[in-house]
């Protein structure tokens, strides 16, 4: 057994190894040992409780068992989900998270030991640490479920808005204070139990109102919140138990889940407040000003052999996949054709916008999984001056992060949000299944462009005529 | 009923273009036409009968025949007098018509009840009939290969080079008039190595030509010589004045000039006169590609290349023929975008709209009745830009923080909300929450730091990570499970549920910590270079 101290020192290292782990990300080189980090710290960490003075054996076996069957499940999971299904699985996780900060709050709760000796201000504060662990823990579990929902289609993309939405929430945090109130001066934990059970309720239908009510297009900032709040509830267990790692490891993980918030937001040109108030992408809810510059014209459609003499004959091209790559399974596809055109000399390069897919990072995932070098896959920052240089610019599955209107139309409800100038390449081919207007409900009028071809279909099927064409 | 599309030879002398190549015809048969090539018409531009009959196309021999086929002819030049007898009655005519300068022949064409579309009459300003604008199509043939006849004429390299034989310097090419054609000579020039000068009474080409390598010269005088159109116009007497200035001290220095300026229904401007010409160097060269309209040059003689005070001045009026194939296939390409546009359904029947902004430009005589001049298409009058939609500040992405600082009262602010919280905490809290709440202060910071120089490549990977990390929460479920008994006496504690709360605790985040550290592995291991 170890003592207390070599517990503490433990977590000290193990809180050390998490941040290294999370440092070691700056870098697709360094970030296999960042990931190495985190597992030993890990299993430090859970060591040095299992093994520390506040387990007794007893336990033991519980705690094989209980590990056993959610590693396993874990691990099962870890290897079968396919990339383009990340966002769900992490929407999953997320859930787990959740639910297990409530349930420790509740075990806490009921047990005597956990408040012995507290009195007056720190039993007080001790209770408001359960009433707010449980109360993230729960919100977090519903939101990530509706999102999972949402991501896996399970949950239709489109917000719900119930109406007087805004009011229903405050009149849901008042009945969470109240029965705070009432929760802080029971006498009895079986009184107590009421105010709490109220609240969990409550929580969770609050979670589940968040994520309804936004939009698939804001999915990506959805994730990254939830991300947060997993962290946020972590770190509430921790005051709870008066565990410092936890807290640790919970503030970075809130922390990071909070600043991919702010730059999915950013990269939106969103508040952040506006997205959880929900609304974006309805479709019908917020049209836009009737007449107000509709894009009107043609579009000039392509077929996938006009396309691959295009690509062939074209020095710079720039692809910019979207989430109707990630559903089309195209990314193995879209290799083949970039390995190919780069034997021949083409400067082929990804563009990738930050709320590209339904979470951040999702089409760097996609395209490492293709075995697209890194070093060819890039930033929206790094590349979008380049477009007047390229021949090419093939849009894969994407429309409102290539969508003129943001920069063109303030009138438009996507103004002002940072996207790629695909249309500033001397031929744009946007490659669609028809004309329908992306998440955002907003028409695109880079469709019209006089430089633009549409390539319509499903994309991996005309991604693989294109490749033929090129091989042939 | 599928209608014939009739490709006669053409007559005109000098022609050697053709109005539709076998790659188009396969286009045409596609949309649903026949066609008929006349035996020969391809013959100048390298496009033999076996070529057009294995494209599907029929070859007629003699011309009245195929005239008498069609039900739709594609010409190149302006039809003669013949020719347009050979027509059939109510019958379609695409090409070349210039009616304001042919009224005689619109006449003819009328009493034929033909319907006659001039693809010199498209209107150029709507965007989407750029693919039919055979005007723009020939014109960039026609000034590559006036830099071509240039070379030919020239005594010297282009490029400058340095052999060991000496030092050849660059040849120096001015260019007048930055349309279409002056364009396509500035980056054929540019192209072959030359130091390539332009100017253009439209000062917003400037931009085009350095594009293309040239170099802009500009008139020192300040006046807007846009036309509408994106036509020049006639310019002021004191800008004519500068110009004139401007191109004498060009003509001084300059080893090729090549004249490219026209003005719609004049003759074309004089921008080179007699005394240019004497103070240019000797072997020098001059190009008028307006030799047609009059000439740029004072000196010019249409249609041949003469030499007078040792420069040579070439003032072709074939530039297009002696380029045929390329001048026919894409002049042929232009004729089979327009077909598309009157043959919408593709089956082979033509549809002449007349609510086609386009179509109805180009129609000048509709079943006998002359439709032109059209009126004016409805378009944006010359769009005014909207404020230059502000571009998004350029995020600094990652690496070191976020962005610009906030403004100095924005962090007055949040430093004084901060202080109230944190005051507010050190008032009412008591001494062992505030050791875990510094704590937690300092690693928000921590994550703060670290988690902004995670590349954006590797968020995906961040967040399964964090969400293993933040299964650190079983730490609360395993403290739970078996607490040593000596802190349990004296306590009616609920073992049976705590310990059921704590293993499904357990079970769930290690689900988390195994499922999320095994597919950040598996995601990062896809990662290379």
């Amino acid at each position: 057994m170890m003592s207390a101290s070599l517990a503490t020192v433990s977590y000290i290292g193990a809180t050390i190894l998490f941040i290294l782990s999370l440092g070691g990300l700056s870098h697709p080189e360094s970030s296999r040992r960042g990931n190495l980090y985190g597992m030993i710290g890990m299993t430090i960490a859970v060591l040095a409780t299992v093994f520390g003075p506040r387990v007794t054996m007893a336990g033991l076996p519980w705690i094989i068992g209980a590990m056993a069957v959610g590693g396993a499940v874990g691990l099962y999971a870890a290897r079968k989900v396919q990339m383009t299904q990340m966002p769900e699985l992490v929407a999953l996780m997320h859930s787990l998270v959740g639910l297990a900060a409530a349930l420790v709050g509740f075990a806490n709760y009921i047990d005597p030991v956990a408040a012995h000796g507290l009195s007056g201000a720190e039993k007080a504060i001790h209770e408001i640490e359960i009433y707010i662990g449980i109360l993230i823990g729960a919100v977090t579990f519903s939101g990530s479920i509706i999102a999972f929902g949402k991501l896996s289609g399970k949950i239709g993309g489109k917000p719900l808005l119930l109406p007087a939405r805004h009011w229903l929430n405050l009149l849901g945090l008042l009945v969470v204070i109240v029965f705070g109130y009432q929760f802080l001066h029971a006498e009895s934990i079986g009184t107590g139990m009421i105010g709490l059970t109220v609240m969990t309720v409550i929580a969770l239908l609050f979670g589940i109102h968040m994520v309804m009510a936004i939009g698939g297009a804001d999915m990506p900032v959805v994730v990254s919140m939830l991300n947060s709040y997993s962290g946020w509830a972590a770190a509430a267990t921790g005051f709870m138990l008066n565990n410092d790692l936890l807290i640790v490891t919970g503030a970075l993980v809130g922390s990071s889940g909070a600043i991919l918030s702010y730059i999915m937001c950013r990269a939106m040109n969103r508040n952040f407040i506006s997205v959880i108030a929900g609304g974006f992408g309805t479709g019908g809810g917020t049209p836009a000003k009737a007449g107000d510059a509709q894009p009107a014209g043609e579009v000039s459609p392509i077929s996938a052999v006009e396309t691959a003499e295009l690509l062939r004959e074209a020095k710079n091209v720039i692809i910019v996949p979207g989430y109707g790559m990630a559903v089309a399974q195209a990314q193995h596809t879209v290799y083949e054709i970039t390995q190919l055109l780069r034997e021949k000399g083409v400067n082929v390069r990804f563009g990738i916008h930050p709320v590209a897919g339904r979470m951040p990072g999702h089409m760097n995932v996609l395209l490492a999984e293709a075995k697209v070098p890194y070093d060819i896959v890039m930033e929206m920052d790094e590349l979008n001056a380049d477009f007047p240089d390229t021949d090419v610019s093939m849009v894969i599955g994407a429309n409102d992060i290539v969508n003129p209107a943001a920069q063109e139309d303030p009138g438009s409800p996507i103004a002002g949000m940072p996207v790629l100038e695909v249309w500033k390449a001397r031929t744009s081919i946007v490659m669609k299944r028809s004309m329908a207007s992306g998440y955002a409900g907003v028409d695109n009028p880079l469709f019209y462009k006089e430089n633009n071809r549409m390539l319509f279909g499903d994309a991996k099927k005309m991604l693989e005529e294109v490749f033929v064409a090129l091989k042939a | 009923m599928a209608l014939m599309i009739g490709i006669p030879r053409e007559t005109a002398t000098g022609e050697k273009r053709v109005a539709t190549v076998p790659e188009v015809v396969e286009k045409l048969i596609k949309l649903g036409f026949k066609v008929a090539v006349e035996s020969g018409a391809g013959d100048a531009a390298n496009c033999s009968d076996d070529a057009y009959r294995a494209a599907g196309a029929e070859i007629i021999v003699g011309a009245a025949k195929l005239w008498a086929a069609s039900d739709i002819v594609f010409k190149v030049s302006v039809p003669t007098k013949e020719e347009v007898g050979m027509l059939r009655e109510g019958g379609h005519l695409i090409g070349f018509i210039w009616p304001a300068q042919n009224p005689e022949l619109m006449q003819q064409l009328a009493a034929k009840k033909a319907t006659v579309l001039a693809i010199d009459c498209l209107p150029r300003m709507l965007s989407r009939a750029q693919k039919m604008d055979a005007l723009t199509s020939q014109a960039g043939v026609a000034g590559y290969r006036a830099v071509i006849e240039a070379a030919n004429a020239f005594g010297r390299f282009f490029n400058g080079q340095i052999t060991a034989a000496g030092k050849v310097p660059p040849a120096k090419v001015f260019i007048a008039g930055a349309g279409v054609a002056g364009l396509a000579a500035i980056g054929t020039a540019a192209g072959l190595g030359a130091i390539v000068r332009a100017n253009d009474t439209r000062a917003e080409v400037a931009d085009q030509v350095k594009s293309l390598g040239g170099e802009f010269v500009k008139v020192e005088y300040e006046e807007e010589g846009g036309g509408g159109g994106g036509y020049a116009k006639v310019m002021s007497e004191g800008f004519q004045q500068a110009q004139r200035e401007m191109y004498a001290k060009q003509a001084k220095e300059v080893d090729i000039i090549i004249t490219t300026a026209l003005i719609p229904g004049k003759p074309a401007p004089r921008l080179i006169t007699a005394e240019m010409v004497k103070s240019m160097k000797p072997g020098s060269v001059i190009v008028d590609m307006a030799a047609e309209r009059g000439g740029n040059c004072e000196l010019t003689e249409p249609g041949q290349a003469v030499v007078k005070h040792g420069v040579t001045i070439v003032g072709y009026t074939d530039l297009n023929s002696r380029l045929a194939k390329q001048s026919s296939t894409l002049y042929g390409t232009n004729l089979f975008r327009l077909t598309e546009e009157l043959c919408k359904t593709k089956d082979g029947i033509i549809n002449v709209n007349m609510e086609d902004d386009a179509i109805r430009g180009l129609t000048v005589i509709k079943d006998g009745a002359i439709t032109w001049p059209a009126p004016a298409p409805k378009l944006p009058v010359a769009a005014t830009k909207p404020a230059a939609a502000k571009p998004a500040p350029a995020p600094a992405h990652g690496h070191g923080g976020g962005g610009a600082p906030a403004s100095a009262g924005k962090t007055a602010a949040i430093f004084g909300v901060a202080a109230l919280m944190f005051l507010f905490v050190g008032a009412y809290a008591p001494a062992a929450f505030l050791g875990h709440f510094t704590v937690f202060v300092l690693a928000c910071f921590v994550g703060y730091m670290v988690v902004w120089n995670v590349t954006p490549a590797l968020h995906t990977p961040l967040m399964s990570v964090t969400n293993a990390i933040s299964s650190i929460i079983a730490i609360g479920a395993l403290v739970q499970i078996a607490p040593p008994l000596n802190l349990l006496e004296g306590f009616d504690r609920p073992d049976g549920w705590i310990r059921w709360l704590a293993v499904v605790g357990i079970a769930l985040t290690t689900v988390n910590m195994f499922g999320g550290f095994a597919v950040t592995r598996r995601m990062l291991s896809m990662f290379r270079k």
